[in-house]
């Protein structure tokens, strides 16, 4: 592989970076309405985010990333790849985000919603100032986990047509014929990517593991 | 907006992505009794007291879980031949899913048997079973209960991943769609309609793993 080549798979690394950091930045804010809706004890609301979450969860990732591909086009919007595939991705981040601060806001003790109940803070100033910074803590490790996940799926881009890192490797491998070196490049700067970030989380857990004992 | 949706082509082609649905589930059984292969070989070679072997099952977990499955399917698919093996789409893709599902399952699988204490094991040997017996009755049974959840529902995400294999076009729901919608041109309805059956397929394995569960773990715990 020559030089040229290795740079035509930074350009494509930078659009996986750029749609990762995209996709959990949207959603993360989407996630955090999802997450909120999902614990507010309107019956209504809670019945609909489960749904909403269950739907993400239970189809996969590719399907979802062609539905709203082409579901976009059919209401009109005109978007490029990368925009309806940032789109996709926004939407699914947020009901896996939704679902695992979800969790986290329920594992903060009772206690601490009751006293600020009892201290006559509002919702907003409850969720913001009392649950959601010790919420945000208990959900850390498995919010790195799901960004690893989230950075592995932006791979599925490639599919549908946006000439991120794993379809950079595409192309390159049909120009120069050496499949194995090329996705083996490719393969190693995913983990480079990724790596890191999950031993930052298993980090975490266990910090978390031996705080809690 | 002045499009109608039509969904024709879907309903002609549905005995089609209904045998698809067979596809799937193939790959998907396969690739689970080849992940759950590779997860308790993995786990038998992780705790050798052989040190590099260990190095060797701790690097292949990382690696599997750190880079996209795309990639790794893809890698599999152009290196199986160079091997001498020449396989058609279908079984390559079971392999892919096997390995990657097995890296997954060595890790959930590994925390079942760590969640075993250690006395009962002694214990174990000390009523003279062989080291075999000892894993398999003392430590397996409980430790599947263990991993249970875990286990059923990395099965569910493996079933979903199957659609990736479109990408070397095993024969697969997501593949016969892509077929279905290149002809016909209504791809919206035409992937609506797929996800659909993705949801149902996930659903039903869900209630199903759960009705197993309450059938054979539902004994006390202690």
């Amino acid at each position: 592989m020559e030089r040229e080549e290795l740079l035509f798979l930074l350009a494509g690394l930078k659009w996986t970076v750029a749609l990762s950091v995209v996709a959990f930045i949207c959603g993360s804010i989407a996630g955090l309405i999802v997450a909120l809706a999902r614990t507010s004890g309107i019956l209504i609301v809670e019945r609909l985010t489960a749904g909403y979450i269950a739907v993400f969860q239970g189809t996969p990732l590719l399907m979802q990333l062609f539905v709203v591909y082409y579901g976009l086009a059919l209401i009109g919007i005109q978007m490029d790849a990368w925009a309806a595939v940032s789109v996709g991705l926004t939407l699914h981040a947020s009901a896996f985000l939704g679902e695992i601060w979800r969790g986290s806001i329920e594992a903060v003790p009772r206690g601490q919603t009751e006293a600020a109940k009892a201290l006559s803070l509002g919702y907003v100033s409850r969720m913001k100032d009392v649950v959601l910074p010790q919420a945000i803590r208990i959900s850390l490790p498995a919010t790195i986990g799901f960004l690893v996940q989230l950075i592995k799926g932006t791979s599925l881009a490639s599919i549908v047509g946006f000439t991120e890192l794993t379809r950079a490797g595409n192309i390159i491998s049909n120009q120069i014929f050496q499949p194995l070196t090329v996705f083996g490049v490719v393969g190693a700067l995913y983990f480079l990517m990724c790596c890191p970030l999950t031993i930052y989380g298993a980090h975490l857990e266990r910090k978390f593991l031996t705080a809690s004992r | 907006m002045n499009y109608t949706l039509d969904f024709t082509p879907v309903i002609e082609g549905l005995p089609n992505l209904l045998w698809a649905c067979l596809g799937t589930f193939t790959l998907a059984i396969c690739g689970m009794l080849l992940a759950i292969a590779i997860g308790i070989g993995g786990v038998i070679l992780r705790q050798s007291p052989f040190k590099p072997l260990r190095w060797l099952v701790i690097g292949f977990v990382e690696l599997i879980r750190n880079t996209p499955f795309l990639v790794q399917i893809f890698f599999i698919y152009f290196a199986l031949p160079l091997a001498g093996i020449r396989l058609d789409p279908t079984p390559t893709a079971i392999i892919a899913l096997g390995i990657n599902g097995g890296a997954y399952a060595i890790e959930i699988i590994r925390g079942g048997v760590q969640s075993i204490s250690k006395g009962q094991r002694e214990a174990g040997l000390a009523l003279g079973l062989h080291e075999a017996q000892v894993f398999r009755l003392i430590i397996l049974k409980p430790a599947l209960r263990a991993i249970y959840p875990s286990l059923t529902s990395q099965f569910i995400l493996l079933t979903l991943t199957t659609s990736i294999a479109s990408a070397i076009s095993a024969y697969e729901l997501t593949s016969v769609s892509q077929r279905i919608e290149s002809d016909s041109f209504r791809s919206f309805e035409v992937y609506f309609t797929v996800t659909a059956f993705y949801f149902v397929i996930s659903w039903v394995m869900m209630r199903v793993f759960a009705l197993f569960s309450s059938r054979y773990f539902s004994y006390p715990v202690r």
